[in-house]
């Protein structure tokens, strides 16, 4: 800047209007704002940068999951062999003991890396037998890392999966060595076991469920007898021999399904396979409890799409199994969203017919300012005390009063006494109830007053301009208010613990028994399914891919539900849009 | 319309003003709206002073005066829109067809379906053409379809809009253009046979073209309804009225015959804004 420039903007530039004397200054740089403006970019920026890199680890970590990967063997500097699939690796310093008992080479190796060493952990699988899912090995003690095309990897059951070859199986209980194994042969009868697997399941979860349903429902009615005419009255004795002949019929019906289940696990038991570790451990297991197999290394790339989309389908369509760690999360889907549309049904007309009042019929005064202070308040409370309060409230104040009025037969084994999708909804409801306030009152109030005015000039009642005019109107803006309290509610958890969200439900909230929707049942969720794989399980390195593609489900479920609601609101906002001049 | 609190308060006290010039001319339909010593606060501030007209039916009559007079608070009480401002005191008697309008009595409601109303600014709903026009018979009860339809086209034919509109009733009213708007707000207000047309400066908001449409439609509508017009325009008071009624800071100074405000009017103050010296 030369010093003639500098000196001016110290003293401006000296002129004469209209014959007053007056000092022009050029702007500086904070009168033109740019360093604001530098400012407000950098932060949109590191905003975006933040959110994006987010929604991209959970992105790329989810959607990779499901991908097969290859089995490495490898064979250490002591001889031992593992086999394993590289899951990750990293950077580590050796402890001191452990260097002193190095040899000299594997000194020189980590002296070269100023004593640090590269390591990669195996998935090692297993667990039944090692004891161990997962192994890091370093790099000073590989000594060479093939990937045979004969390692294979089995998604049981239990125990989680298994990697090693194949010592043989056992078809129709005539043993056939490893040597004579027909792939074609393996495969067919690892899906026809699979259908038995199916079954079975079917025959427990429906019929059997159908028996037990109907069981429990002789002894209820011979419960609600004995309460309604007393424990020795005749009425309660007549009752209970008709429930216990029923119930003997009942019990006749469920011995024959389970000889049906029997008679399948025989033909399970004949079909086996015989598994074998790196270090020549054996283990022979029921071909039922193998979900999927494959020759990890020998996998062109349509067998790697194909058990690809199989994963998602297992994933998307099925229940847990081995404590939550594999197979779907069917459950929590449908615990989520039924939890969130029934949080939604409550919370907007509370919120809505909370706003109206406060808006359109309320006296504004000091009052209404304190419940309004109050309602923003509410927003800011730990979601955790919903739940104390959901959980002492509606459970075990509402449930129980509902349960001794009208569930007295099934006590003491609460109905609605105790957390449930009902309440559960409830609390998230009141949750974010503010929110839903506070957005309808915004909306309520930018309805122009011209509006208004012409309705009630048109012999308009207060409520009909209400529901005729101004409803229509804040519509969009309300909407606005459910889409961010859906939001805030589906990704809720800490509440949902005390109120009903459980690891395992035993039976969805929906089922082919009257009356079809069960409000009182626990549920399961996908944000409480995120906590339990990734904080509650015996292997948080096992529960890692889970924890991802749950929380990549979770945000699509928000993002789809959302999607929703926005389409929804800008039709509504198309309709009622405004003209022009 | 809100009237500048210090502008009132500064107003000497009222023996210092001369009764109203009073020269109406007769519609001879008699009297529609009788304004007896009619007195408004806002809060402690005084909008209206003692004013008294007699709005006669069947002819238009014009309010005038400049901003802050209190004319559209006036024209607002006749069918009681004012209602809705929180702290609003009036004294005085405002009486349609042997009624006064703020007897504890009088259904409000009631009342306004008798009154329809034209504002400064369109202020169509959000709904078809067609529910916008039928609007106050809905809110009044009527369902039967016949009746609605041969309404909307009736009204539609009177506020002259009907062969602009007659292929897009359905669509949104929002759509239409300002003064397209405006007419059909005129339509609205006249769908339910109101007795009395209130305009709040109907033609404020819009252009040349469309305010000259409004004024035509005014002199069709004169005869049947009786017409009360807010306006800042003089010419539209010359042109549309039949009596001017003159306010300023409050009062009403002068009232009669509109010829005879425009050209050789009693009061001198009604001289100075007439001929433009202030306002």
């Amino acid at each position: 800047m030369s010093t003639e420039i500098a000196d001016r903007r110290a003293t401006g530039t000296a002129q004469t209007v209209n014959g007053r004397a007056v000092r022009r200054f050029t702007a500086d740089v904070s009168a033109v704002g740019e360093p604001a403006l530098w400012g407000f970019g950098g932060a949109l920026a590191l905003g975006i940068i933040l959110i994006a890199g987010f929604l991209g680890l959970i992105f790329v970590n989810g959607v990779t999951t499901f991908w097969p990967k290859p089995i490495a063997v490898v064979e250490t500097v002591d001889g031992r062999m593992l086999a394993g699939v590289p899951t990750r690796t990293g950077v580590y310093r050796p402890g001191e003991r452990i260097v002193e008992a190095m040899t000299p080479e594997q000194r020189a190796f980590l002296e070269e890396n100023q004593g640090f060493s590269e390591r990669t952990l195996f998935r090692t699988a297993n667990f039944d037998l090692t004891g161990d899912d997962f192994t890091w090995v370093s790099d000073y003690q590989k000594t060479e890392v093939t990937f045979p095309a004969d390692f294979f990897y089995f998604e049981r059951r239990e125990w989680g999966p298994f990697v090693g070859r194949i010592a043989g199986i056992v078809i129709d209980d005539v043993a056939i060595p490893a040597e004579a194994v027909d792939m074609a042969l393996l495969r067919r009868e690892q899906r026809e076991a699979r259908g038995r697997f199916e079954q079975i399941r079917r025959i427990e979860r429906r019929d059997i469920g159908a028996v037990n349903y109907r069981i429990e429902q002789e002894r209820l009615s011979r419960r609600r007898a004995a309460l309604r005419h007393g424990a020795d009255s005749p009425q309660a004795e007549a009752a209970a021999a008709a429930a216990a002949t029923r119930i003997a019929q009942l019990e006749e019906e469920f011995r024959s399904h389970q000889d049906r289940i029997a008679a399948i696990r025989a033909i399970d038991r004949e079909n086996r396979i015989v598994l074998e570790t790196i270090d020549g451990r054996q283990k022979e297991t029921e071909l039922s409890q193998i979900v999927r197999f494959f020759a990890a290394n020998d996998l062109s790339f349509t067998d790697k799409a194909g058990i690809y989309v199989a994963r998602w389908h297992e994933f998307l369509t099925t229940e847990p199994r081995e404590a939550n760690m594999e197979g779907g999360v069917l459950p929590a889907i449908f615990g989520t969203v039924m939890m969130t549309m029934i949080m939604v049904v409550v919370v907007a007309p509370f919120g809505v017919i909370t706003a109206l009042y406060l808006r359109e019929y309320a006296k504004q005064g000091r009052i209404v300012s304190a419940v309004r202070i109050s309602v923003n308040n509410l927003a800011g409370v730990p979601s955790i005390v919903y739940g104390v309060f959901g959980l002492g409230f509606f459970a075990y104040t509402m449930g129980v009063t509902i349960d001794q009025l009208f569930f007295p037969e099934r006590l003491p084994s609460p109905t609605f006494g105790t957390g449930g999708i009902l309440w559960a909804s409830l609390t998230l409801a009141l949750l974010t109830v503010p929110v839903v306030i506070v957005a309808s009152e915004e909306a309520l109030a930018a309805v122009p007053r011209s509006m208004r005015e012409g309705s009630l000039a048109c012999g308009a009642s207060k409520w009909q301009t209400i529901r005729y005019v101004v409803l229509p109107k804040a519509l969009p803006g309300i909407m606005t208010g459910l889409i961010l309290a859906m939001a805030r509610g589906a990704g809720e958890v800490a509440p949902l613990m005390l109120v009903g969200v459980v690891k395992l439900a035993p039976a969805l909230p929906f089922d082919q028994f009257f009356p079809f929707i069960h409000l009182e049942r626990s549920f399961m969720h996908l944000g409480f399914h995120i906590f339990d794989v990734g904080f509650q399980s015996r292997n948080s390195e096992a529960g890692k891919p889970m924890v991802f593609v749950t929380t990549l489900l979770l945000l699509t479920l928000i993002v789809a539900m959302n999607s929703t609601a926005i389409i929804i609101r800008n039709r509504l906002k198309r309709r009622y849009a405004t003209g022009h001049f | 319309m809100a009237i500048a609190r210090a502008e009132v308060d500064a107003i000497p006290q009222r023996e210092a003003f001369e009764p109203t010039a009073y020269h109406v001319k007769r519609g001879g339909e008699g009297v529609a709206l009788d304004i007896r010593k009619f007195n408004l606060w806002y809060g402690k501030a005084q909008a209206l002073y003692d004013v008294s007209m007699e709005v006669q039916a069947g002819l238009v009559t014009a309010l005038i005066g400049p901003s802050g007079c209190g004319k559209s608070t006036l024209l607002r009480c006749l069918n009681r829109m004012n209602d809705l401002i929180d702290e609003l005191r009036i004294d005085g008697e405002i009486m349609v067809g042997g009624q006064n309008i703020y007897a504890s009595s009088i259904d409000v409601i009631a009342l306004r379906k008798r009154m329809g109303m034209v504002f400064q600014k369109p202020n169509p709903f959000a709904m078809s053409i067609y529910d916008n026009v039928v609007y106050p018979l809905r809110v009044d009860g009527v369902t039967n379809k016949g009746v609605l339809e041969e309404t909307c086209e009736r009204a539609l034919r009177s506020a002259a809009l009907w062969n602009e509109v007659k292929d897009r009733l359905k669509e949104s009213a929002l759509g239409l253009s300002g003064g397209q708007q405006q007419r059909l707000c005129i339509a609205r207000g006249i769908a339910s046979d109101p007795e009395v047309l209130l305009m709040d400066e109907p033609c404020s908001a819009l252009d040349p073209i469309a305010t000259a449409k409004i004024e035509d439609l005014i002199s069709e509508l004169k005869g049947q309804y009786t017409i009360v017009i807010v306006t800042h325009n003089m010419q539209q008071a010359a042109r549309v009225s039949d009596n001017t009624a003159f306010m300023y800071l409050g009062r009403l100074i002068e009232y009669g015959d509109t010829e005879r405000i425009f050209e050789n009017p009693d009061k001198t103050q009604t001289q100075d804004y007439v001929t433009g010296r202030f306002g």
